[in-house]
């Protein structure tokens, strides 16, 4: 795994793990990696990879099934793509926006080029 | 657990370490940074007991290293930097020095050669240094013990070997971790049914941060008099944030420039996430060492 360098590791593992699951390379309702499975897969400390699997947990995306491993949620998808939805709009979008303005460039045109 | 208290340390007159107190939790991959001469390979020899404290105390688990009891020697691997040069091969060398390990695992040791690529049937006077040094660390590993010591593991590695090393040391606490467990689904992976150890407490001193960047957790820096931090990746990334940037900041403790801007070293007063930068790290610290003392005195009690 490439990592950037500006964001934690541990987010990106966990955006990581987020697109799998929408590629269905995770399904919903089965097991995914375990900790230090993923560890090793990535090359990270399995202490950062718990915080990605914590994250995933605390935002029902994954949930422990204990003594078994992490298990995807029924609705693992629709959360994640609202909150990149959420994302999108909140700090994507007023910069794209923000670039319209200066361009000149009118829905409009967005829509007709798109 | 590895607990050391009020420890002395010199070399004839020349002091190493005073007053040093430290603590190795079980079951991590510790990184030991610190800068030339301070002392990082004398902790290592004094923790395996190779080197006696003038005053205070090493303890690991219940052993006092220096007493060296076999049942404490039997379970701690220190790695010199410096290879040997033998005239004998890897799995000569290692089946010499493997019945002194109760969990030596000679099936383990050829899957680690073959993994990192050597002939274990080559001997040392004709190899490469790099091939040296990944034949011994498959002869550390083989050992399973609890405690393993590596200084300076990844010198000297070519750049494929130099993942290939991370790749060997994840796998490594995970074989023993899936052999202790009881879930049983996991444990078909492990190469061996004789490993009934804990997940392995790993120490690399190093220089080469870069090689072992997201492999270590947590890192410890050493002072010649004291030590300047000992903290968890998220107790770093909560205390200090990392701005990488098109601007210097007044407030930085430390400022780099990186290719495209500058990495800035600030207290992190806001509770903002950033990626921690292991080299900035040891330079704001290393720069600031009464500011940052303080900055971490909050909280990170062990």
């Amino acid at each position: 795994m490439e990592f950037k360098s500006h964001q934690p590791i541990y987010l990106q593992i966990y955006f990581h793990i987020c697109e799998m699951i929408l590629n269905d390379k995770f399904k919903v309702g089965e097991k995914i990696m375990s900790v230090r499975e993923m560890a090793v897969e990535v090359g990270v400390n399995p202490n950062t990879v718990m915080r990605s699997y914590e994250l995933l947990q605390s935002k029902n995306i994954v949930i422990n099934q204990r003594g078994i491993g992490f298990n995807v949620a029924e609705n693992a998808k629709e959360i994640i793509l609202e909150e990149q939805k959420k994302q999108f709009i909140e700090e994507e979008l007023p910069e794209i926006i923000r670039k319209m303005k200066l361009f000149g460039i009118s829905i409009e045109e967005v829509l007709k080029n798109s | 657990m590895i607990t050391i208290n009020n420890l002395d340390f010199s070399y004839k007159n020349v002091a190493v370490f005073k007053n040093i107190s430290l603590e190795f939790k079980e079951g991590n991959v510790y990184g030991l940074l610190g800068e030339n001469g301070v002392g990082k390979t004398t902790m290592l020899k004094i923790i395996s007991g190779l080197q006696f404290p003038k005053n205070g105390t090493c303890v690991v688990d219940d052993f006092i290293p220096s007493e060296r009891n076999p049942y404490f020697l039997q379970n701690i691997f220190y790695l010199p930097e410096e290879v040997i040069t033998e005239d004998t091969t890897p799995e000569k060398f290692i089946n010499k020095i493997g019945v002194f390990y109760p969990r030596y695992d000679y099936a383990y040791f050829l899957n680690l050669m073959k993994e990192l690529e050597v002939d274990p049937s080559r001997k040392f006077n004709a190899m490469s240094y790099g091939q040296k040094k990944k034949s011994l660390l498959a002869c550390a590993l083989s050992l399973r013990t609890d405690y393993l010591l590596l200084d300076e593991p990844t010198n000297g590695l070519d750049i494929p070997s130099k993942a290939l090393f991370r790749k060997v040391i994840l796998q490594h606490c995970v074989s023993t971790d899936l052999a202790d467990s009881h879930v049983s689904a996991c444990g078909q992976n492990s190469t061996s049914d004789t490993c009934g150890g804990r997940v392995p407490t790993i120490i690399i001193s190093t220089h080469q941060v870069k090689d072992v960047e997201n492999l270590i957790d947590p890192i410890v820096i050493l002072d010649h008099e004291e030590v300047l931090l000992n903290a968890t990746f998220e107790e770093i990334s909560s205390k200090l944030y990392f701005d990488y940037g098109s601007e210097k900041s007044d407030e930085a403790l430390y400022t780099e420039m990186i290719p495209g801007g500058y990495i800035n070293v600030l207290q992190n007063k806001y509770g903002m996430e950033s990626k921690v930068n292991v080299e900035a790290l040891f330079n704001a610290v290393r720069n600031n060492k009464k500011v940052v003392r303080d900055i971490f005195a909050v909280g990170c009690e062990q």
